[in-house]
């Protein structure tokens, strides 16, 4: 049946009104072939590798996004966790520095926006050369620009590595002050549950259970998504479940078609589309403005969490229908600096941070881009940390924790990050929480699998 | 004998316009496809939500112009006519609106 004029239409309108994009294409790239003793010799292969394959993502996403007019926002590369790489290097800080400044140097001459995957697991416990990577992070992350690090912390498999949770309250008081406003702390993810084949940063690494290159690609339309419910608002929550699946179904059927297309004319593997509705500052491509469009009267008053579940269940089911290789995070991202409609929700005084804790239960990634004064504790940072991740540990999910101190900035204030990153209003938290029980460091047990209840 | 030379597959891009309608806006786009040896299959047109929408699919598998070129005409035609005119690989529309 040829296509309608109505359906032509609505496509076109998704890109020209919405913000419909591929928010990101990703290439993971292997580099576990690239270990040395030396650092000059994971250098030299490390580098070209990257600054080649960079360079081929672009030119094909440039051709890609003109032939089927969507725009390819961000491309992207994620990298074998460089912890792996550090392993048989020396154990200075000044070696994990060098690596870093590879990988940033790399991606700039790729023109490559973000480069992913300067971290480890640590759910189970941290080896000497994981320790010194630690240690050395602020310097590294502070160093670079481009460069993005992940780490991930518990999984519900091993638990919670609760002395890793502690070490990196320091870590982002640290680096937090080496950066300015704290900007390096959004170049860091920590995680409970990391998938291997997440697109989007500050998360995104090339897992060690994954192929040579796999592109992996991130849709995002919450623009498209707010624009129908709005269309629609007197229909009832079963209804609109309806619509929205058959429009997230719409979307990453695109999504599905240049991701597939991207690695067919790179000759990589195609690895999976990334669901999960993105904001980004423009007006209209928020998250939180769906949650109100669906009739909540400000995103953190109650209805929001039973609203945001019901918006990502109905995400999941379109996406799965439109794409055999959904994966990666797909949930709803809620990062407060980084849409327009959470960061109102934070400055009306509706959203707080244990709400936005439980907003992130039923679906949403974690708690992302938060900024909070500068001189909050160590130990109540890793607190919080500790707190979200045991939320995915014990719910099979994953949850994530990107949290930016501000040095200086007191609560109410709003700090500007600028670009993608957009302002972020700085949250009160207490600043006293758990600090004799995140000092006991060791592990908080896997969960039982069973007597689920 | 000599083999005669296949014609090309077909390559279907669709041509979407629209703003406020005008006159000359069809003659004006098939301008553009003709000098570039592009067959136009097919035109339909609507008025929704108060928009005059267009749109025009047309087979470039024989196109004597890139891609880039085309688009390129395309966009001095919006700027001239004050329109939106986007220019797409068919594909994408039938992934989206066919299970």
């Amino acid at each position: 049946m040829a296509i309608t004029v109505e359906e032509v239409y609505e496509t076109v309108s998704m890109t020209l009104y919405h913000h419909f994009d591929i928010r990101t294409v990703t290439l993971g790239v292997n580099l576990k072939d690239c270990a040395d003793r030396r650092l000059a010799g994971v250098r030299g292969r490390i580098g070209p590798r990257l600054v080649k394959w960079g360079r081929a993502l672009n030119h094909h996403a440039d051709r890609i996004q003109q032939e089927f007019g969507i725009p390819i926002t961000n491309r992207r590369i994620s990298t074998t966790p460089i912890a792996l790489l550090l392993e048989p290097l020396p154990r200075r800080a000044a070696t994990i520095v060098a690596l870093a400044r590879t990988l940033d140097t790399a991606a700039a001459q790729a023109d490559i926006d973000f480069i992913g995957g300067f971290g480890g697991y640590l759910q189970g416990g941290i080896t000497e050369a994981e320790s010194h990577l630690i240690d050395a992070l602020p310097a590294a992350l502070a160093a670079t620009e481009r460069l993005c690090g992940f780490f991930n912390l518990a999984s519900t498999a091993a638990g919670v590595n609760m002395t890793a949770v502690e070490r990196f309250g320091h870590v982002l008081r640290d680096l937090a002050g080496r950066t300015r406003r704290g900007i390096g702390c959004a170049k860091l993810a920590l995680f409970a549950n990391v998938p291997e084949d997440n697109p989007f940063m500050a998360g995104a690494h090339h897992g060690i259970g994954q192929p040579d290159l796999a592109l992996n690609i991130g849709i995002s339309g919450p623009g498209v998504v707010r624009a129908v419910v709005a269309r629609h608002p007197d229909c009832d929550l079963t209804e609109l479940s309806e619509v929205i699946k058959r429009t997230v179904f719409k979307i990453t059927r695109a999504g599905e078609l240049i991701g597939r297309e991207m690695a067919h004319r790179m000759g990589v593997e195609f690895g999976i589309v990334d669901i999960s509705l993105a904001a980004t500052p423009a007006a209209g491509d928020s998250v939180a403005e769906i949650i109100e469009a669906m009739g909540v009267s400000r995103m953190g008053r109650p209805g929001s969490t039973a609203a945001l579940a019901m918006l990502i269940d109905a995400v999941k089911k379109g996406g799965a229908m439109a794409s055999g290789n959904v994966g990666g995070l797909s949930g709803t991202f809620i990062p407060v600096s980084e849409d327009a409609g959470m960061i109102r929700a934070v400055r009306s005084g509706a959203l707080n941070l244990e709400k936005l804790e439980a907003l992130t239960s039923v679906c949403s990634v974690g708690l992302d881009m938060f900024a909070v004064p500068g001189d909050t504790p160590a130990d109540v940072l890793s607190a919080i940390i500790a707190d979200e991740l045991a939320i995915g540990v014990m719910n099979h999910k994953t949850t994530s924790v990107r949290v930016i101190p501000v040095p200086g900035a007191k609560p109410g204030d709003l700090v500007q990050f600028g670009g993608l990153l957009g302002s972020a209003p700085v949250m009160r938290v207490p600043r006293q929480a758990a600090a004799a029980w995140v000092a006991r460091g060791g592990r908080i047990p896997a969960p039982l699998q069973a007597l689920r209840n | 004998m000599a083999r005669k030379k296949k014609p090309p597959a077909p390559k279907v891009f669709i041509v979407t316009v629209t703003g406020k309608d005008r006159v000359g806006i069809i003659a004006r786009i098939a301008n553009v496809m003709a000098e570039a040896q592009i067959n136009i299959i097919d035109v339909s047109q609507r008025i929704m939500e108060d928009y005059f929408v267009m749109m025009m699919g047309c087979d470039v598998a024989g196109a004597t112009a890139d891609l880039e070129q085309i688009q390129q005409r395309l966009d001095r035609v919006a700027r001239d006519l004050k329109l939106n005119i986007t220019f797409q690989n068919e594909t994408i529309f039938k992934m989206m609106h066919r299970v």
